[in-house]
């Protein structure tokens, strides 16, 4: 198909701004006579309040006090489970659990005002692990620590194991990993009874927020505005928390009457917001002589920290994906998600899906051992077809061939040949060198019957210079949005790149699109940009100002005429279930995704045996999500989630005592730098999807799955050492040396 | 003059210096973040703070032709300098052609890192216009990105080179 902007590496929208330094965060933003807002936090992980005490040096009278006393509605933040308070009340359930809000003019004093607050807690038992959570020895939550849990059940897998040649076990853990985008959360509100609560801020979800805020204020919808400004990085750690501090900022700005900032700094960003969920994964695996997988049961457990948020969305997510692109005829996998009284896990790149695919992907190499086949001969019996079924019972109706995307990345890679010359050299060298790699895939989109409830709408609007702005409310948080929806719509309407907008998202004027996660917004939002921009073209022709053939000038006047006319011209598009979807929630069986991105990664990797420095010394990345809509950005997304895979697996190490995380310092919790990241080669092999825009597929989590447990593969053929958890530091490397020649 | 006294009495100085090729009197504690007052006395907020501690190079600006971390700088030790930002390195609609190289290979995403990652990339193309890969990476190591995985930045600085004219 001949196009003229899908699949062309279109310069981003607001690129001229990021460049230039004129983009406009939410921490370069003022008001006047605003004053500047502080959290006072919890310093013990689980106990009860019984005093708090003001140091007398300060002159509090000109500081706004907020406790959780003067919230106007209710005292918790809406999203799935109302158990997360705003400010804690009498109890309080993990370190740096905001108790108290102070606002004042001056940075600095309010600084001096946050430590001169004492909090008298009385200390209750705390769980700090999901190993102790999950024993139950103390009840932190509800009546059993659990969130929330899953049964998917695919033939009978107690059926197997008597008959199975071999049956393999083991057991996976992943650490928790900080989100560390480089723009803080930051936000700033103003709020007063008449004219209501208006918010902007550094964010995911407008739509998010304003439904926390309508409860938090008891306040009718149209009282709420919240408005997203430029947003320095999101990962998922943007998605849930900035409706913790818009609340926090609101609650002062309506108690003062001004209009109140609240910057996190990097300490207190990395100290009290989400990260991701520490998770441990067993696996027992039947299989037969000749490498077919019989059976495979899985538990996958999940540490949500102290508050339900998204938890039970993480899990969902990390569950359905827990068994991975191969068919295996009889599943069992059972998970849950557990409560410790540490801050809440929350939303990041993969969605729990990373988690579970570190696991498979390692027991898939020691399933392969077992059997006596290499890892790619393994797997290759066992890959999925088209045809046949996930875990979860969905039949695959797309031609996957995951077995092509193997090949790809092998001669991309070099592997073969690699791991040949390695084996040889290895011998005597005291750099150990190898190569692995891991196959999975990622489901676009909300999970199972999500999309359908979401029922989100987009909008398209003639503006009065003759363009055509687009109404979503989902976010330009770097991956691109503004740039592929202006791609989409010129492509459809025939239009100039230049003739689209895209509207700043803004709850008061743009419609409820959904929030910026799941790989969502190119995919399916992008679709409804497709229908809402082709639906504006069609009322102008059935009002004879267009005619069937028609220039971008002539659109151009035309939507000129119309508004002319009629005084305003807007159309909108919601979502509809393709008709072939279908989905149990109950028995947690059937479509779980519209789509999967397929993928196989390679990683090669040096192992020094006398520092223990493990290092990545070449990545390639090979995937497959349909169309791609744009190179440039669809490359930039895969090196990204790349480089936060290379720093999850090798790098970021939360370091926790005591329910908090110590190293809150980018000193000291290390993220990759340009020292650090091999050259990423990323290939992308396009089938179009009937179902997304132009025939795109979801792809901005999917490259946060693959590195791990490609790292730790390629590492166990370096090294020959089986190792099953990470972050893997070089103190684990070096304890795992020790023990081999013990 | 009662403005100086005022300012004495709070125990601010002014100092004086040029920014982006303009005199400036900047006043403040005299250990105020340069970064700050940048931000907050002359609205120049391309410079960013992504640590505060030295670690990210978001907040880099030249001193003197000297790259630094503006975090680091306390307001005295700018007196008699030359302070440029990013507000500096693109003359009017002219794009520098690092700036221009970033936007055509998506060397910028969220954009957060993109104004440091930028005089990081000026100041490296300016000691060495042909830097081999390994000199970029060193040139860069300052630098932190969390969206891009650094390869498109890369990029942009190779392509930068290629274009005649990179200038500060
Ligand atoms: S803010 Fe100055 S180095 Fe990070
Ligand atoms: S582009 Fe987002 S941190 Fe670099």
């Amino acid at each position: 198909m001949q196009t003229r902007f899908i699949g062309k590496p279109m310069p981003r929208k607001e690129g001229r701004e990021k460049v230039t330094g004129r983009a406009r965060y939410i921490d370069d933003i003022t008001m006047p006579g605003m004053l500047f807002g502080a959290t006072v936090r919890s310093p013990v992980p689980r106990g009860r309040i019984k005093e708090i005490r003001f140091d007398p040096q300060i002159p509090w009278d000109e500081f706004t006090i907020v406790t959780a006393q003067d919230v106007p509605g209710s005292n918790y933040v809406a999203l799935i489970v109302n158990d997360q308070p705003y400010l804690a009340d009498r109890l309080v359930n993990h370190a740096e659990e905001p108790v108290l809000l102070l606002a004042h003019t001056d940075k600095y004093l309010l600084e001096e005002a946050r430590r001169a607050v004492r909090l008298e807690i009385e200390p209750l038992p705390p769980v700090f692990t999901l190993d102790e959570s999950d024993e139950k020895k103390e009840i932190i939550w509800g009546e059993d620590n659990v969130f929330k849990s899953f049964l998917v059940e695919k033939g009978n897998v107690d059926d197997v194991w008597a008959g199975a040649d071999f049956i393999v076990e083991g057991e996976y853990r992943t650490g928790a990993q900080e989100q560390l985008y480089i723009e803080t959360n930051g936000v700033i509100a103003v709020a007063n009874p008449e004219e209501g609560v208006t918010v902007w801020g550094s964010m995911q979800c407008p739509y998010y927020v304003h439904k926390a805020l309508i409860k938090l204020f008891n306040l009718p919808e149209d009282k709420i505005r919240v408005v997203q400004t430029e947003t320095g990085g999101g990962f998922g750690g943007k998605e849930e928390y900035p409706s913790m501090i818009a609340g926090h900022a609101a609650l002062l700005a309506w108690k003062s009457g001004k209009p109140v900032k609240i910057i996190y700094d990097r300490a207190e960003d990395m100290a009290a917001t989400t990260k991701r969920h520490p998770s441990r994964t067993r696996h027992r695996t039947a299989v037969t002589r000749d490498g077919r997988l019989l059976g495979m049961e899985i538990d996958f457990v999940v540490d949500g920290g102290a508050y339900a948020t998204l938890s039970a969305v993480v899990l969902s997510r990390g569950t359905i994906h827990a068994a991975g692109p191969y068919n295996c005829p009889n599943v069992r996998i059972r998970s849950r998600a557990v409560a410790t009284n540490v801050p809440p896990h929350g939303a990041f790149r993969g969605f729990g899906a990373p988690q579970s695919i570190f696991a498979l992907e390692r027991h898939m190499n020691k399933v392969a051992r077992a059997v006596g086949l290499s890892p790619e001969e393994f797997r290759r019996r066992n890959f999925i077809r088209e045809g046949e079924t996930t875990a979860t019972s969905q039949v695959i109706r797309e031609a996957v061939d995951m077995q092509r995307l193997v090949e790809r990345a092998f001669e991309l890679s070099d592997y073969r040949d690699k791991q040949e010359r390695f084996a040889r050299e290895n011998e005597s060298a005291r750099v150990k060198r190898g190569v692995g790699f891991a196959s999975f895939m990622h489901g676009a989109g909300f999970t199972g019957s999500g999309e359908k409830y979401l029922q989100s709408i987009v909008g398209a609007e003639a503006t009065p210079e003759g363009r055509v702005r687009i109404l979503a409310a989902n976010t330009e948080i770097g991956q691109g949005t503004n740039t592929i929806f202006a791609q989409i719509a010129a492509e459809a309407l025939g239009l100039d790149f230049e003739q689209i907008e895209v509207a700043q998202p803004d709850t008061a004027n743009v419609p409820n699109s959904g929030p910026t996660v799941a790989s969502r917004t190119t995919m399916i939002v992008g679709k409804l940009v497709e229908s809402a921009a082709l639906s504006l073209r069609q009322t102008l022709q059935n009002s004879k100002l267009l005619a069937d053939s028609y220039s971008p000038e002539d659109f151009s006047r035309a939507c000129r005429d119309y508004l002319a006319k009629y005084g305003q011209l807007k159309s909108f598009s919601q979502y509809k279930q393709p008709a072939e979807i279908d989905w149990d929630d109950e028995k947690y069986r059937g479509d779980a995704y519209g789509a999967f991105a397929w993928a196989v990664y390679v990683a090669e990797v040096s192992v020094d045996t006398l520092t223990f420095e493990a290092r990545v010394e070449d990545f390639v990345a090979v995937q497959e999500v349909g169309r791609v809509i744009n190179p440039t950005m669809a490359a930039g997304q895969i090196e990204g989630g790349v480089a936060q895979g290379i720093g999850y697996t090798l790098f970021e190490n939360v370091v926790w005592r005591g329910g908090r995380m110590i190293n809150n310092q980018m000193t000291n919790y290390i993220i990759p730098t340009t020292a650090d990241i091999p050259p990423i080669r990323v290939h992308f092999e396009e089938m179009p999807y009937e179902h997304g825009p132009g025939g795109a597929k979801g792809i901005g989590e999917l490259p946060m799955d693959g590195a791990a447990p490609a790292i730790l593969n390629a590492i166990e053929n370096a090294t020959g050492l089986e190792l099953n958890q990470i972050p893997l530091m070089p103190e684990q490397l070096m304890e795992a040396f020790r023990g081999e020649h013990a | 003059m009662p403005e100086a006294t005022e300012k004495e009495r709070s125990g601010k100085v002014v100092v004086r210096c040029t920014v982006n090729g303009r005199d400036a009197e900047l006043s403040g504690f005299p250990m105020a973040r340069l970064l700050d007052v940048l931000r907050e006395e002359l609205k120049l907020t391309g410079t960013k703070e992504g640590c505060g501690e030295g670690e990210c190079g978001a907040c880099s600006v030249f001193i003197n032709g000297k790259i630094v971390n503006s975090c680091l700088v306390p307001l005295m030790q700018v007196e008699g300098a030359r302070v440029v930002t990013i507000e500096g390195i693109a003359s009017d609609e002219q794009l520098n052609a690092i700036q221009e190289a970033f936007i055509e290979t998506g060397g910028a995403q969220c954009g957060i890192c993109t104004p440091g990652m930028v005089m990081a990339a000026v100041n490296l193309l300016d000691r060495n216009s042909e830097p081999t890969e390994s000199d970029i990476r060193a040139g860069l190591a300052g630098n932190l990105c969390r969206c891009t995985g650094y390869m498109k930045i890369f990029e942009a600085v190779v392509r930068a080179c290629q274009h005649s004219g990179v200038k500060r």
